[in-house]
């Protein structure tokens, strides 16, 4: 039974996918198109951006972008959020600026970003930053504000209070909720790094779907760009997937499917 | 880790004079009333009331988490002005920390004693509650039952003098009920320590305890002090208990049948 169900585990998505691709390339002999690639174009795109060194330079570049950026967003959100969960008068203050800055969308500080750092990898990283800082921020200050009474009440009767109180109940009791935060921010820099790098750089695999449209109307390679920047964002996702099933934390996700 | 003090029985350990409590929300609520009660070293009194009626913010108040309008309570004749270690409080079980396992929680208030030390009393409350084997389980992995052991090993690990206990086995089904309380009355008369246990059930206070303080609806006066003369192990047949029972279901107005 569970051999079979992992079987199918593997089959089911493989045959979808293979109904998914001969539909394509039924579409493409279909419709005798010479700009939509097919899939097999779209294959020797893949194999083309390989022997170059550009598959593996781009998605690097990208994942470095994200991790500066996010990586930023990580060390300033979660110790801020804490900060502002943690004392409500700061936080009533501070909370209509994060409240109108949250909802804008972080393509519409690119011309910002490039006045600020110009055509950069900074004003990228500054991009992913931003777009990462708030879901993390808000996700930390809910956190440690949804903290029940009761840990706080119990690890104050063991004679905590202060940082000790702070690192030893409130932090472990919110991180289930910081890490969902996370997760959403992961995704939402991943998303971020491809706009930015249509503008602002000039490497990444952002980069290469623009420049791979301009430079020769490429689409096998603009498609091949998007493949790619799915799989190493469903990548992602995985990663981040595993931290959340740690035992310390697991207890404050419910139930989901992998 | 204040060294284990030698318990007087018989002694005062907890004055309880003129309490008073009143919230103000939007209008005024009377929560407590004139409210005067002295407890003994040693002893086991119970706070028996209907849901609602404030008995759990008498034990708030007692432990230090609130603040009474009027009125003072004094431990060892010192003024309560906060939590402290040396009086725990035990919550439904659902006071456990569920990012740390049986020994993490067991061992939470011991973080300043030695390595030795603290996993030799670790083991030592384990099984006291009856949780050998079940050291690094999280508390989501337990059951009711078990989460109310670790949330008692706890409290009696940093060996304090007096225990708060606000509907302890509230939540669990009756027969766990039944065995929780032989055991907590065996922990008690093992350890000596001096209880304070708020109930709603009547039963529940003639089985365990050595008064029961019986209180009126919102706002809690103390009605009546009703010792309960009798041996453990307590014969739940006998005429004797029956005759407290009654009479307690008598004293609050309620008809002995359904």
């Amino acid at each position: 039974m569970t051999a079979r169900r992992r079987l199918e585990a593997i089959l089911l998505p493989a045959a979808a996918a293979a109904v998914l691709i001969a539909f394509w390339h039924a579409a493409v002999q279909a419709t005798g198109t010479n700009v939509f690639p097919s899939p097999a174009a779209v294959a020797r795109g893949l194999a083309e951006l390989a022997r170059k060194g550009l598959l593996v330079r781009y998605t690097r570049d990208s994942l470095l972008r994200v991790a500066a950026g996010y990586g930023a967003a990580l060390a300033i959100g979660i110790p801020l959020g804490i900060f502002l969960g943690w004392r409500p008068g700061p936080a009533r203050a501070a909370n209509p600026v994060i409240q109108i800055l949250r909802p804008i969308s972080p393509l519409a500080w690119i011309p910002v970003a490039i006045v600020l750092f110009g055509v950069s990898d900074l004003s990228a990283i500054f991009l992913i930053f931003l777009a990462s800082l708030f879901p993390i921020l808000v996700a930390a200050m809910n956190g440690v504000r949804g903290v029940p009474a009761m840990y706080r009440d119990a690890g104050r009767n063991f004679g905590l209070s202060g940082t000790a109180l702070l690192s030893r109940v409130i932090f472990p009791a919110a991180l289930p909720e910081i890490l969902a935060g996370l997760r959403i921010a992961l995704g939402i820099a991943w998303i971020v790094v491809v706009a930015a790098e249509m503008i602002a750089v000039n490497s990444g695999l952002g980069y290469l779907v623009i420049d791979s449209r301009n430079a020769g109307k490429r689409y096998d390679l603009v498609v091949a760009a998007m493949l790619l920047i799915g799989v190493v964002g469903l990548l992602l996702n995985v990663l981040i997937q595993r931290v959340s099933r740690l035992r310390a934390v697991r207890w404050g996700f419910r139930e989901e499917g992998a | 880790m204040i060294p284990a003090r030698e318990p007087v029985p018989g002694r005062m350990k907890l004055e309880i004079r003129g309490l008073h409590m009143t919230f103000r929300a939007e209008n005024e609520v009377r929560v407590l009333e004139d409210i005067d009660l002295e407890i003994r070293e040693g002893e086991f009194v119970c706070v028996l009331g209907p849901s609602g009626c404030g008995k759990s913010t008498l034990l708030n108040i007692v432990a230090g988490f609130l603040a009474p309008t009027a009125g003072t309570v004094k431990i060892d004749g010192e003024e309560v002005s906060g939590p402290d270690p040396r009086r725990i409080f035990v919550f439904q079980e659902r006071g456990v920390f569920p990012w740390l396992t049986v020994e993490g929680n067991i061992g939470f208030g011991l973080g300043r004693l030695p390595r030795r030390e603290r996993e030799r009393r670790i083991a030592h409350y384990v099984a006291l509650v009856g949780l050998q084997g079940f050291e690094k389980a999280y508390p989501q992995e337990l059951s009711g039952g078990m989460k109310q052991r670790v949330e008692v090993a706890r409290a009696l690990a940093v060996n304090p003098d007096v225990l708060f206990l606000d509907e302890p086995f509230g939540a669990l089904d009756s027969i766990t009920r039944l065995v929780m309380r032989g055991e907590l009355l065996r922990i008690w008369r093992a350890e000596q320590k001096t209880i304070l246990f708020v109930t709603h059930d009547i039963e529940e206070s003639v089985q365990l305890a050595d008064r029961v303080v019986v209180m009126t609806a919102r706002p809690a006066r103390i009605r009546r002090i009703v010792d309960i003369d009798l041996p453990h192990p307590r014969d739940l047949s006998s005429r004797r208990y029956l005759e407290l029972r009654d009479g307690i279901f008598e004293e609050i107005g309620l008809a002995h049948r359904i």
